[in-house]
C-alpha cells in the first residue's frame, strides 16, 4: 500500500479522503482506521440496497383485473371488474356539469392555486354535508358536525380510521362479510383490529339479516360497524328501511359507532335523498356516527380523488375539538388536500341550475344500469339458463354478485376474455345492450358445462 | 290523579323523543367528551392569525408560499397554459396506485438527470406521491414496514412536519447537528460526528438545498465529504426536495448534492415536490423515488410502495399531475417553466440583498450577514420566540416562532417597514 499524505495533496478527492480520515480515525480505536480505506478510490456502484429483501407485492385483486384486461389482445374483450361508470358506447364519462364546472374554474383568471386549509376548502365541506346528511339537518344548524374533505372514500375512510384508532375507547371495527377489499386493509393500517359480521347469505343471495343482528348484538359496547350507506359494494344487497331501522335500534342499544361509507349516494336508486335515507335516520336519533363520502362514481370525478369525512358528534364543543384533531390525523399524512376536484364540485353543488343538471344526469347513469341488469336478467332467461337469476335484478347499485365462484371466473376470462374480480362481482356499469349478449352467452356456458 | 299525572308524564317523556324511546339512547354524553383540543399547526396556524388579523399594515412572512412583488400568490403562465390545454379535454379515470407514469417520467429526469442511466436501465422504482408531505410519509411507511427496526436521523432543526410523519409512521427519531446559531450557518463538524457516530446503516434524513427552515446549505465540498462518510458508514441517505429550482434559479445546480451522492454509488430515496417550483400547491403533486440495484428490485419496491398507496388514498389525484406532464413533455413550456423559476428565485435573492442593505443601514448593532448567506425561500433571522412574538404584537408582522422569514412574503412594499421592525426589537440584544 502506498503511502499518501491526503491532506496536503493538490488534488481534491484526495483531500476529500484525508478529511474523511480525520473523522473517522479520530477515535483510536476505530475499526475504519484500520481499513483499507486508504488504498480503494471511492466511486461506483457499491454497497448493496438495504431493501434487496423485498418480494414483489402481488397485483391488487381490483386494480389488477384491469391491469390483466389491458394486457389481453382479444378484440373481443370485456372489462367488468374496477366500478368505473361506462356509457352504451363503453367510454368513459365526464358529466356535462362537471365540464361547464371546469370551464368556469379555467375562466377565473383570480382563482390561485394556494395550499388549501388542512380541512381542505370550506365550502365545499360545508355542501357535503348539506349533500349527505339533508339541506335542514338538525346536527348540521346546531354545528355538531365536523366535515373534513378527504381523498375520496378511501381517504375519507383511513383519516377516521386513523382518528378512531387514536381517539376512541375501541380499537375494532367490524366490517360486512364480504365487503370491498380495500376496507380491511384500511382498517388494519389505520391501526384499528378488523373483525367481520355476516351480510351476504349465498343461498338466496340476499341479506342475512338474522345473522347480521346476531352478529352485532355480540359485538363488545362501543365497537365500530362499517355501513355501507346504499349500493354494497360487492354484493350490491341492502337493507330495508325497516331493516335499517332494527339496525339503528340495536347499534344504538349496545353504543356501537356508526361508520358509514357513503360511496354511490344518487348512484343506487337515481335518488340523492333516497339513497341518504340510512344515514339520515341514524343521525336523526341525535347520536353519534362517521360519513365518508366519496364523488367519485356519482360525480364522475374517479381520478381527481375527492370526497369528505363527517363526524356528526353531540355538541358544537365537541365537534371543534374534534375537527382540530382530524387536522393532527392529516398533517402528516399530506398536508392538505387536492384542490381542483373539490373546487369542480362546490361550483356545482353551490349553483342551483348545474345541482339540477347533476340530478338528472346521475339518474341518467343509475337508469341505464337498472337497465343493464333487466337486459342481463332476460338474455339468461331467454337462454334457459339453468338457476335462479333474479337476484341480477334485485340487487342494487354498480355491482351484481353473480355467485360465480373463482373457477368459473377464470373459465370467462380464459375462454369468453370476460374480466372480472374473482369474487363473481361484475360492474353492471361496464356493460351495454351490445355486449350484454356476450357476457350471457359466457354465464350460460360456465353454469351449463360439465366440470 | 296520581295515575292520571304519572301517565301524562310517561307520554311526555315518550313524545320528547320518540325514536329513541323504546330502545333507549346509550347515554347522553358524546364519545368525544375526553378529545383535547389539538394545538394549532406551528407553521399554517400563522396564517390563520395573520388572515384574523384587521390592522391594514400587516405582513404575512410565515408559510413558504411564493409572492410577487405585490405581495400576490402567483399562478405561473406555463400553468396557465397547461390548464387550458387539459381542461375539456380528458377523462377523469382513474390514475394507476402509482399514479401518472409520464408525470413520474419526467419528475425523475430532474432529479436525477435527463440521460441518467438509472432510468435508462430502470433501476428507480418511483410512484407519484400527494406533494412532499406524501412521498415523506409514504417513505417513512415504507422504512417501517421492509426496515422495521431502523430509525431516522433528523437535522436541527428541519420542517416541523418531518418529526409528525415519521413519528406518526412509527419509525423511532434521532437528531443530528444541522444549524450553528453562533455563526447562523452550517455546524458542519457537529454534523459530522453525529453520521461518525450513529449505527452503521443508519437512515439519515437530508434537505437537497434550500433547507427548511434555515437556508443554510453544505457546500459542494462538504456534500462530498458527507458522502464519503455515508459511504464508509453504509448510511441511507433519504433526500427531501421541495425546492429544486428556487434556490439558485437552476434545477440542475440544485440538485447537484444529490447527483454526487449517485456518483459516489449511494442508493438514495427522494421525495419530489412541485409545490413551490411551480406553484401548484394546492393541487399536491409529487413523487416519492427509491434507487434499487436493478430493475426487479425496483419492480418489487414499487409494487410495496403501491401496497401503501392503496389503503391510504388509492391513487392520487390526476390534474396536477396532468399539469406537470404537459409543461414537462412540452419543450416550449418547459423552456418557459424555466425561465419563470428563475424569475421568482431571482426576488427573493434581491429581497435578501434589500432586507441586509436596510438592517445596515438603519445602524442594526447585528450582523445580518446571514440574510443573504442563506439560500431559499426561508431566512433563520435568529430572533427569538419572544422577539416574534413583539413583531406581532406591536408590527402586526406574522412568521413562526423559531424566527423563519419566508422571504417570499417579503416585497419591496414591505422591506422597510419589516427592517425597521426587526431593528426595533432587537437593536438591544
Amino acid at each position: 500500500m502506498k503511502t499518501i499524505d491526503f491532506s496536503s495533496s493538490s488534488s481534491p478527492s484526495d483531500r476529500r479522503i484525508g478529511a474523511l480520515l480525520r473523522h473517522l480515525t479520530s477515535g483510536a480505536d476505530s475499526p475504519i482506521a484500520k481499513s483499507s480505506v486508504l488504498a480503494s478510490p471511492t466511486s461506483g456502484v457499491t454497497g448493496g440496497s438495504v431493501f434487496a429483501h423485498l418480494v414483489q407485492a402481488p397485483e391488487d385483486p381490483i386494480l389488477g383485473v384491469t391491469v390483466a384486461y389491458n394486457k389481453d389482445p382479444s378484440p373481443i374483450k370485456l372489462n367488468l371488474g374496477v366500478g368505473a361508470y361506462r356509457t352504451e358506447e363503453g367510454k368513459p364519462l365526464v358529466l356535462n356539469v362537471v365540464r361547464k364546472a371546469e370551464q368556469q374554474l379555467i375562466n377565473d383568471r383570480s382563482r390561485i392555486k394556494e395550499y388549501l386549509p388542512i380541512v381542505g376548502l370550506v365550502e365545499f365541506n360545508k355542501l357535503s354535508a348539506k349533500l349527505i346528511l339533508g339541506d335542514d339537518s338538525p346536527a348540521i344548524r346546531e354545528n355538531r358536525v365536523t366535515t373534513v374533505e378527504c381523498l375520496s372514500g378511501t381517504g375519507s375512510l383511513r383519516v377516521g380510521g386513523e382518528f378512531l384508532a387514536k381517539h376512541y375507547h375501541q380499537k375494532t371495527i367490524y366490517i360486512t362479510q364480504p365487503t370491498w377489499g380495500n376496507h380491511p386493509k384500511i382498517f388494519t393500517l389505520a391501526g384499528l383490529t378488523v373483525k367481520t359480521y355476516r351480510y351476504y347469505d349465498p343461498s338466496t343471495r340476499g341479506l342475512n339479516f338474522q345473522g347480521l343482528l346476531e352478529d352485532l348484538g355480540a359485538a363488545p359496547p362501543g365497537s365500530i360497524v362499517l355501513l355501507h350507506a346504499c349500493a354494497h359494494n360487492p354484493t350490491g344487497v341492502d337493507p330495508t328501511i325497516q331493516q335499517w331501522e332494527q339496525i339503528r335500534k340495536l347499534m344504538r342499544s349496545k353504543g356501537l359507532m356508526p361508520f358509514f361509507d357513503s360511496a354511490y349516494q344518487g348512484f343506487a336508486s337515481g335518488s340523492l335523498d333516497t339513497d341518504a335515507k340510512p344515514i339520515r335516520m341514524f343521525v336523526a336519533d341525535g347520536g353519534e356516527c362517521l360519513v365518508a363520502q366519496s364523488y367519485a362514481k356519482n360525480m364522475g370525478l374517479y381520478g381527481e380523488r375527492v370526497g369528505a369525512l363527517s363526524i356528526v358528534c353531540k355538541s358544537a364543543d365537541v365537534a371543534g375539538k374534534v375537527e382540530s384533531q382530524l387536522k393532527l390525523v392529516i398533517r402528516p399524512m399530506y398536508s392538505s388536500p387536492p384542490i381542483h376536484g373539490a373546487s369542480i364540485v362546490a361550483v356545482i353543488l353551490r349553483d342551483k341550475n348545474l345541482f339540477h343538471e347533476w340530478t338528472l344526469e346521475l339518474k341518467a347513469m343509475a337508469d341505464r344500469i337498472i337497465s343493464m341488469r333487466k337486459q342481463l336478467f332476460e338474455a339468461l332467461r331467454a337462454r334457459g339458463t339453468p338457476g335462479d337469476w333474479t337476484h341480477i335484478i334485485k340487487q342494487i347499485g354498480m355491482f351484481t354478485f353473480t355467485g360465480l365462484n373463482p373457477a368459473q371466473v377464470s373459465f370467462m376470462t380464459k375462454e369468453y376474455h370476460i374480466y372480472m374480480t374473482s369474487d363473481g362481482r361484475i360492474s353492471m356499469a361496464g356493460l351495454s345492450s351490445k355486449t350484454v349478449p356476450h357476457l350471457a352467452d359466457a354465464i350460460h356456458a360456465v353454469v351449463t358445462k360439465a366440470v | 290523579m296520581a295515575m292520571a299525572m304519572a301517565i301524562r308524564n310517561a307520554a311526555s317523556r315518550r313524545t320528547m323523543s320518540p325514536i329513541s324511546g323504546e330502545f333507549g339512547l346509550r347515554s347522553m354524553s358524546s364519545w368525544w367528551k375526553s378529545v383535547e383540543p389539538a394545538p394549532k399547526d406551528p407553521i399554517l396556524g400563522v396564517t390563520e392569525a395573520f388572515l384574523a388579523d384587521p390592522s391594514p399594515e400587516k405582513v404575512n412572512v410565515g408559510v413558504g408560499a411564493y409572492r410577487d412583488d405585490n405581495g400576490k400568490p402567483v399562478v405561473l403562465e406555463c400553468v396557465r397554459e397547461a390548464e387550458r390545454r387539459i381542461a375539456g379535454t380528458s377523462f377523469m379515470e382513474y390514475l394507476p396506485m402509482g399514479g401518472s407514469a409520464k408525470m413520474v417520467e419526467e419528475t425523475l429526469k430532474l432529479a436525477y438527470g435527463d440521460d441518467s442511466e438509472f432510468i435508462k436501465d430502470k433501476k428507480i422504482a418511483a410512484v407519484q406521491a400527494l406533494s412532499g408531505t406524501g412521498a415523506c410519509r409514504l417513505f417513512a411507511d415504507f422504512q417501517k414496514r421492509f426496515c422495521p427496526g431502523s430509525q431516522i436521523y433528523i437535522p436541527v432543526p428541519t420542517w416541523s412536519n418531518h418529526h409528525n410523519i415519521w413519528r406518526d409512521a412509527q419509525v423511532p427519531q434521532k437528531t443530528y447537528h444541522y444549524y450553528h446559531p453562533e455563526t447562523k450557518g452550517l455546524n458542519f463538524s457537529g454534523l459530522m460526528d453525529d453520521v461518525k457516530n450513529a449505527p452503521e446503516g443508519s437512515f439519515f434524513l437530508l434537505h437537497a438545498c434550500a433547507h427548511n427552515p434555515t437556508g443554510v446549505d453544505p457546500t459542494e465540498e462538504q456534500w462530498r465529504e458527507i458522502s464519503q462518510l455515508f459511504k464508509a458508514k453504509n448510511h441511507f441517505p433519504f433526500f427531501d426536495m421541495a425546492y429544486q429550482g428556487f434556490a439558485s434559479g437552476d434545477p440542475a445546480r440544485d440538485a447537484k448534492s444529490i447527483r454526487i451522492f449517485l456518483e459516489d454509488g449511494h442508493h438514495i430515496g427522494i421525495s419530489q415536490s412541485y409545490a413551490k417550483n411551480m406553484g401548484l400547491y394546492g393541487q399536491r403533486v409529487g413523487c416519492l423515488s427509491v434507487l434499487c440495484e436493478d430493475e426487479k428490485q425496483a419492480v418489487a419496491v414499487k409494487s410495496q410502495l403501491q401496497q401503501l398507496a392503496r389503503p391510504m388514498y388509492s391513487n392520487p389525484p390526476l390534474h396536477g399531475a396532468q399539469i406537470v406532464s404537459t409543461i414537462l413533455g412540452d419543450p416550449q413550456l418547459k423552456s418557459l417553466w424555466l425561465k419563470e423559476v428563475k424569475i421568482m428565485a431571482d426576488r427573493i435573492i434581491g429581497m435578501r440583498t434589500t432586507l441586509r442593505e436596510s438592517l445596515e443601514k438603519l445602524g442594526s448593532p447585528l450582523s445580518w450577514e446571514h440574510v443573504t448567506k442563506q439560500i431559499g425561500m426561508f431566512c433563520y433571522s435568529g430572533l427569538t420566540p419572544e422577539q416574534v412574538d413583539r413583531l406581532t404584537s406591536q408590527y402586526h408582522i406574522y412568521m413562526t416562532r423559531n424566527g423563519r422569514i419566508s422571504m417570499a412574503g417579503v416585497t419591496t412594499g414591505n422591506v422597510g417597514y419589516l427592517a425597521n421592525a426587526i431593528h426595533e426589537v432587537s437593536k438591544s440584544s
